[in-house]
């Protein structure tokens, strides 16, 4: 599953490795031999986001107990967990929609802080919402420009007349990559394909998203063939070199298509597994809790 | 559907059957409906000056010509920024009442500055500040309200409609003002073209192209459509949702006080049932120009053809002696017909 990324110059073996990838909470399911080569990609680099012992506190609820993750180029982290885990606290931390009560989060290994999620759109990370977040109305380039509209030099610009032309020309540029086809730049979102749409919010925010990107249940309302597709998107995206958090639902797209899986449990991250290495039922266990159990009762 | 602009890469070929696909199933009508898009209207602007124009000949004269698009001014500036109000979703009642208020407030001023002194240059140039000052004020406190109390426009603009018509009586007791500055009244009655270009038409057929170009082609339009499209996406992409809709109901009180203008010098009276009712016709021109009265969609060029239509309903009927009562019971169908086709040509756009 994991391909040598461009953009990571270390030039990491291939990690089938039984790299022990699993940080600070927990070990691995599986506490394998391997100390061997080190964690995953060599961290010659900072990550290219990484949160540090993040809490959420809502009065006396916790969210979120002390979470640590780290994303680095080229990476597609599947975030799983069963609902109330704490995965939309989280995601909303990150992408800058709510605040973290303690704990840092690092881009680039210098410490960052989000007070609005435009902060978070500043800092390089992009969000890909579950509805999308389209304009119908408008057409594929204004959409993709909404609200960093290009306007013309001079004076008119200045009134905020717009340089379409540039705008289109650069959305068709950015939508190359996902490699789903666009009748034209011109047209009504309102009038794409449930794929088409969601090649359209992707495209957005892997032009934007210069550090990350962020989808929360992309699938969720698509039918399977265009799950597949989105799948795909998802790793053409990783390819480019911008890391990808995937929360989902749906274990059987994460298992196929993420290079790690983090799971939450009751504010924690307690696993962090490889697809190449574990079954999917192991990625089940560790969402019910029943292996953490398992583990504690080895202990 | 042209694949224009793109190149096909690792073409995925059921998603471009997907595409086509709702085109075959929709009836011949819808698709057509479809084609011409907004230009239907235009068709049935053409169909009316036509008609009326074999029932009554007199239609094709200078003076017809002259009371239809002087008629049709403080509709079409009214409607005008009914479009932007519109298009982000919301809806304005109050243009007619703001239009009456801006007038009477400006004609007070002039009647008093003219009392004290006789420059006329001056009580000119402050009573059209203050006319455009009050409708910009007004329209302010609309935008205000709606974003700060998240009130729903229909409700806040209901009750500015009410307190500002009340407003208008208590200004002068009710009565009338007709002791305006000479500039003022000419404006009124001074055309260009030989008499063919009323300056009220003129003025409003500029502000018509300018605004129809800030809608259309700067981000101030383009953001106005976002709203009314998808508000939250519109949000989450980081546009001040609030002052833009501030800015749009204020814009909606700015024309209506050049409206206010306008009706005032064109009868050299402001009087309180000025601009009563107007809302009615400025939401039935967006409308029947083709605007989505649910936001995102709607065009000045339709809102001119739209006011444009109602305008040559009325003087046709009266030209052609129908008895006044049924201009109204026309205007009413008219306005329905419009949203019954554009349901029947948006639903061949797979919303």
């Amino acid at each position: 599953m994991e391909r040598d990324t461009a953009g990571s110059p270390d030039g990491s073996d291939e990690t089938v490795a039984p790299g022990d990838a699993a940080p600070a909470a927990s070990q691995s399911a599986k506490p394998s031999a391997g100390d061997g080569p080190e964690t995953a990609p060599a961290p010659t680099e900072p990550p290219r986001v990484e949160i540090r012992n993040v809490t959420k506190r809502y009065g006396s609820v916790h969210a979120l107990r002390g979470a640590d993750l780290s994303l680095r180029t080229g990476e597609i982290v599947g975030l799983v967990g069963d609902n109330g885990a704490g995965k939309s606290t989280l995601v909303n931390i990150i992408s800058g929609a709510l605040q973290p009560t303690s704990g840092e989060i690092l881009i680039d290994g210098s410490p960052v802080s989000f007070k609005t999620p435009i902060d978070a759109r500043h800092a390089g990370i992009e969000t890909v919402y579950q509805d999308l977040a389209l304009a119908n109305d408008l057409n594929i380039w204004a959409n993709m420009f909404l609200g960093r509209e290009r306007t013309v030099s001079g004076p008119l610009g200045k009134l905020g007349w717009l340089d379409r032309g540039a705008m289109s020309r650069q959305s068709v540029e950015d939508l190359k990559q996902t490699k789903i086809r666009i009748p034209s730049v011109a047209s009504r979102v309102g009038r794409l394909s449930g794929g088409q749409r969601q090649a359209v919010a992707v495209g957005r925010a892997v032009a934007w998203g210069s550090r990350v990107v962020l989808m929360d249940e992309p699938t969720a309302a698509l039918g399977v063939e265009q799950q597949e597709k989105v799948g795909e998107l998802i790793k053409t995206v990783a390819e480019s070199g911008t890391p990808v958090l995937l929360i989902s639902h749906n274990l059987p797209q994460v298992y196929s298509i993420c290079t790690r899986v983090v799971v939450l449990f009751h504010g924690r991250i307690i696993a962090d597994l490889k697809p190449a290495e574990v079954d999917i039922d192991e990625i089940v266990g560790w969402i019910t809790g029943s292996s953490l159990i398992a583990k504690e009762m080895a202990k | 559907m042209s694949a224009s602009g793109t190149e096909p890469t690792a073409v995925a070929e059921p998603d471009a059957a997907e595409t086509t696909e709702p085109q075959d199933t929709v009836p011949w009508f819808q698709r057509f409906m479809e084609r011409i898009g907004p230009f239907w209207t235009l068709g049935v602007l053409i169909l009316l000056i036509v008609a009326f124009g074999i029932a009554a000949s007199s239609l094709y004269t200078k003076d017809a010509w002259e009371s239809t698009a002087t008629y049709a001014v403080e509709y079409l500036l009214l409607a005008i920024g009914e479009t932007f109000v519109i298009i982000t979703g919301g809806i304005d009642l109050s243009v007619g009442a703001m239009l009456g208020f801006s007038g009477m407030a400006g004609a007070l001023v002039a009647q008093h500055m003219l009392g004290v002194h006789d420059s006329s240059t001056l009580t000119t140039i402050v009573t059209i500040l203050v006319m455009l000052a009050c409708g910009t004020a007004l329209g302010l406190i609309n935008g205000l309200l709606i974003t700060l109390l998240k009130l729903p426009p229909f409700i806040v603009t209901l009750g500015t409609l009410t307190g500002i018509t009340g407003g208008i009586n208590l200004l002068n007791g009710g009565n009338e003002v007709s002791i305006l500055p000479a500039p003022i009244n000419s404006l009124g009655i001074d055309s260009v073209l030989n008499g063919w270009l009323p300056l009220p038409v003129l003025i409003s057929i500029v502000l018509a192209v300018v605004f129809g170009f800030v809608l259309a082609r700067t981000r101030f339009g383009l953001r106005t459509y976002a709203i009314g499209s998808n508000e939250t996406a519109t949000r989450r992409a980081g546009i001040r949702v609030d002052r833009h809709l501030v800015r749009v109901y204020a814009l909606s009180g700015f024309l209506a006080g050049v409206a206010g203008l306008m009706v005032t010098a064109n009868l050299s009276t402001a009087a309180p049932i000025n601009g009563q009712n107007d809302e009615l016709y400025a939401i039935a021109a967006v409308v029947i120009g083709g605007a989505s009265i649910f936001g995102g969609t709607g065009t000045i060029f339709g809102t001119v053809i739209g006011t444009a239509i109602l305008a040559v309903l009325t003087t046709g009927l009266v030209l052609t002696n129908v008895q006044p009562f049924w201009q109204q019971v026309a205007i009413g169908a008219v306005v329905i017909i419009a949203v019954a086709v554009d349901r029947v040509r948006t639903k061949a756009g797979t919303d």
